[in-house]
């Protein structure tokens, strides 16, 4: 029997493989194929058709969860094509990204030791629109310009620039719990 | 809109409904609802009473007393009678917290505390199976009839081996578990079809001991858990315990005997009960040594001793909110689930927060229960023109200990479930054959600070340099938040494959061994009990292969339908006796006959459900 982690997830929401996603469409196909594949549809079957529908389930949710995050789809487009991101190992950054980030670390500690929600906030939109604007060169590279190694660059940065942002969330949480 | 979820062809099926219960498991009392004529039952034992007592007591000629009978017997013979049982499922003597204690007799069992009663050591999950056992027998009465199943509710913030224990409790109780369903999710279900609610709704649900909050979102027949948050340690209890040791300072009673301090608590309780409709009240209460003690207590006092518990609540509640990515404006409206709920206090702090009034127009006792039977009913395969769909999610993270008693996270809390995420492992010695993996649940960054799943051994790797291994350990969680751990060796291609259960889940053996205990004429009981499972099944098998066919013939060619064919004659034979092993192996034959078809329908499912789509765009 082929099981179903075979599956593009493109081709599972039949949408067109590209980083530029029509949201409203997958959530309304992830929902429809839901009510078809989800366990509760299965409670009643044998056991060998509920470990399919746990199966087909997994991997709806798995790839729901992918696509809908824009540096998780990035990162799958890119494995599709072969490239792998590496963010592992590879750690070559264009100097004035990184010295970019040793300021906002800097301001981040700051904001923690001050508490100031000036800072942080200042630093939360600054973040944002580097984020945003990160994200529309990756479309560009992958969809446009079909340069899947320049984009593997900025899906790194765009890494670092994530894990900043979970910090200052989690700097937020702290001061509000 | 919801009758596009339903699937061709299941409407025209005339068959009599499958009876499905749902039902609650409370720490302070139970109750078991179900699905008759459309409608939702609460089911009351004789009396008329819908709330069972979650009181099991041991008597000395080893019967076993549940409910309001046993709960006359908490003062006199407080050590046989457990109580609030649900607060040591999958708990070790070392996660009780102080005062958990009290009165009881622990044995410390690997994995969970057992309690020494006259009757010899039971566990948690055979003082569930009790209460299960009453409720199973008030339905079975009520429907006049064997139940297809059920689905048991536990608290959404319950982790991996408290799930389990609950399983394992319905399991011996001799229920099929459909599904366990998240209480705050049963409460939504409940009130979303009452009212076709649409929007983000919050759910506060304090129980007796348990303290949840789920954000969801509605949405044309999908209720969609955003997140999850809550507090295994804290519920009305909590309260009862304030007002409690606020008695003792009054009195200036010390180290009450295990009756009085029962006395007193429940004296305390009956307090707090009455202090939800009057402002003020005197607890009285006779001691054992015939002293009498008396004191006036009043609202204020109340609140203000139990100020730090009410606001306690509210911290879970904002982290859900933060982990959906939300703000109070964005909530539509809340639900209050549990006794504990009718509190004034509870109400007040929760329209203060929401800065709205909450929804309070379900019994908060019940309105679990009612979610429960309504999602039996339709796990059990009895569709209707209404259809819906649960998308929950996993409450806590799953990981692994890392070098150094890190835990890493694996699968993050508010994870949709079913989830499955796979890690790769090598060795780290030449030639090594063999590593250990320890599984945790929690939020903290040390191992050790989570809660312990399982410790398991993955043996038999092919001896190679260290690094070269490539182990795939994946983790997979089901739609009862329960997960299963299985490993795979890639490069070799050796396939070690082992099946790894928590710890605190009893195996299939041992749940069949103490079901067999349980059993007084054991041997032909169970005989009978297994023919009429089996026969419950063939049929059922037989049924769904039918529609199948019906709907999907056109997938198979002549010598695949062929051999489905054969096998459901088969099977139809063996029906017809009495040898239950003989169902079991035509089942299986079947069931492996038509394994191939079951994956192409679901393809062809798939399809048609985007396709379906189009054509509603179309129409549009």
């Amino acid at each position: 029997m082929a099981l179903p982690t075979t599956r593009n997830y493109f081709e599972l929401f039949q949408l067109p493989q590209c980083f530029a996603l029509d949201s409203g469409k997958l959530d309304r196909h992830y929902l429809e194929l839901q009510t078809r594949v989800h366990p509760d549809k299965a409670a009643h079957l044998s056991d060998a058709e509920k470990r399919l529908y746990l199966h087909w389930a997994t991997l709806t949710n798995e790839a729901y969860r992918t696509l809908k995050r824009p540096l998780d789809r990035a990162r799958y487009l890119l494995q599709l094509h072969g490239v792998d991101t590496r963010e592992e190992d590879n750690t070559a950054m264009p100097a004035e990204f990184l010295l970019e980030q040793i300021e906002w670390r800097e301001e981040l500690q700051q904001a923690i030791t001050l508490r100031s929600q000036q800072i942080l906030d200042r630093l939360a939109l600054r973040i944002r629109k580097e984020t945003k604007r990160l994200l529309e060169t990756l479309g560009t590279l992958l969809d446009v310009e079909r340069r899947p190694l320049a984009a593997a660059d900025v899906v790194r940065q765009l890494a670092f620039l994530e894990k900043l942002q979970r910090d200052i969330d989690q700097a937020q949480a702290a001061w509000e719990d | 809109m919801l009758l596009q979820i339903a699937e061709p062809g299941n409407k025209t099926q005339s068959r009599s409904p499958r009876l499905a219960v749902g039902i609650d498991l409370g720490t302070t009392h139970s109750l078991v609802a179900t699905v008759r004529g459309g409608r939702v039952v609460v089911l009351d034992d004789v009396e008329g009473r819908p709330l069972l007592p979650s009181v099991v007591r041991y008597q000395a000629d080893g019967r076993v007393e549940v409910g309001h009978a046993a709960r006359l017997w908490q003062n006199e013979d407080p050590e046989n009678t457990i109580v609030s049982v649900k607060r040591y499922m999958g708990r070790a003597l070392g996660d009780l917290p102080e005062g958990s204690r009290i009165p009881y007799r622990f044995a410390d069992a690997p994995g969970m505390v057992q309690f020494e009663t006259r009757a010899g050591r039971v566990s948690p999950v055979q003082v569930s199976a009790e209460i299960l056992k009453v409720l199973k027998k008030r339905a079975a009465e009520f429907l006049q009839a064997d139940l297809a199943g059920a689905v048991i509710t536990v608290p959404a913030y319950f982790d991996d081996s408290q799930r389990q224990a609950t399983k394992d409790a319905a399991k011996l109780a001799g229920l099929d578990v459909l599904r366990l369903l998240n209480e705050p999710t049963a409460a939504a279900v409940a009130y979303g079809l009452d009212r076709g609610a649409e929007g983000v709704y919050a759910v506060y649900d304090l129980g007796g001991g348990t303290f949840d909050v789920s954000i969801l979102k509605l949405n044309r027949g999908v209720f969609e858990v955003l997140a999850t948050h809550g507090d295994s340690h804290l519920g009305g209890d909590d309260f009862d315990q304030a007002v409690y040791g606020w008695l003792l300072a009054q009195t200036g009673i010390t180290l009450p005997s295990p009756g009085d301090r029962l006395r007193l608590l429940s004296a305390a309780r009956t307090a707090k009960e009455r202090l939800s409709f009057t402002e003020e009240t005197t607890i009285e209460v006779e001691l054992a040594g015939g002293s009498r003690v008396q004191c006036l207590v009043t609202r204020e006092t109340f609140e203000t001793l139990t100020r730090d518990l009410v606001w306690r609540t509210l911290s879970p509640v904002r982290k859900a909110l933060r982990d959906a990515g939300l703000s109070i404006r964005d909530v539509q409206g809340v639900v209050l689930v549990g006794g504990a709920t009718r509190m004034p206090c509870i109400r007040r702090a929760v329209a203060e927060f929401f800065q709205k009034p909450p929804l309070t127009d379900h019994d908060p006792d019940q309105v679990v229960a009612i979610g429960a039977a309504l999602q039996a009913n339709l796990l059990a395969g009895n569709r209707s023109d209404e259809d819906w769909l649960l998308l929950d999610v996993i409450p806590l993270s799953l990981g692994i200990e890392t070098l150094g008693g890190l835990a890493e996270k694996i699968i993050p809390r508010n994870s949709t479930i079913p989830v499955a995420r796979a890690q790769e492992f090598t060795t780290w010695k030449d030639g090594q054959t063999a590593m250990s993996i320890h599984v945790v649940q929690g939020e903290r960054e040390l191992a050790g600070e989570c809660r312990s799943l399982a410790r398991f051994e993955l043996r038999g790797i092919p001896p190679m340099v260290a690094g070269a291994p490539r182990i795939r350990v994946t983790f997979q969680v089901d739609a009862d938040g329960l997960l299963s751990v299985s490993a795979r060796e890639t490069i070799s291609g050796i396939e070690a494959r082992i099946e790894v259960k928590p710890s605190y889940g009893l195996s299939e053996g041992e749940i069949a061994r103490m079901i067999r205990d349980s059993y007084e004429n054991a041997q032909a009981d169970l005989e009978a009990r297994r023919l009429n499972e089996q026969r419950v099944e063939g049929m059922r098998l037989l049924e769904a292969t039918e529609s199948a066919l019906a709907e999907d013939q056109r997938l198979l060619d002549k010598e695949e339908l062929r051999a489905i064919t054969a096998g459901m004659e088969s099977l139809r034979q063996v029906l017809e006796g009495s040898d239950w092993e003989a169902i079991r192996r035509a089942i299986d034959a079947l069931n492996a006959a038509s394994l191939e078809f079951a994956a192409r329908r679901m393809d062809s499912s798939i399809r048609s459900a985007l396709s379906g789509q189009k054509v509603e765009t179309l129409r549009i």
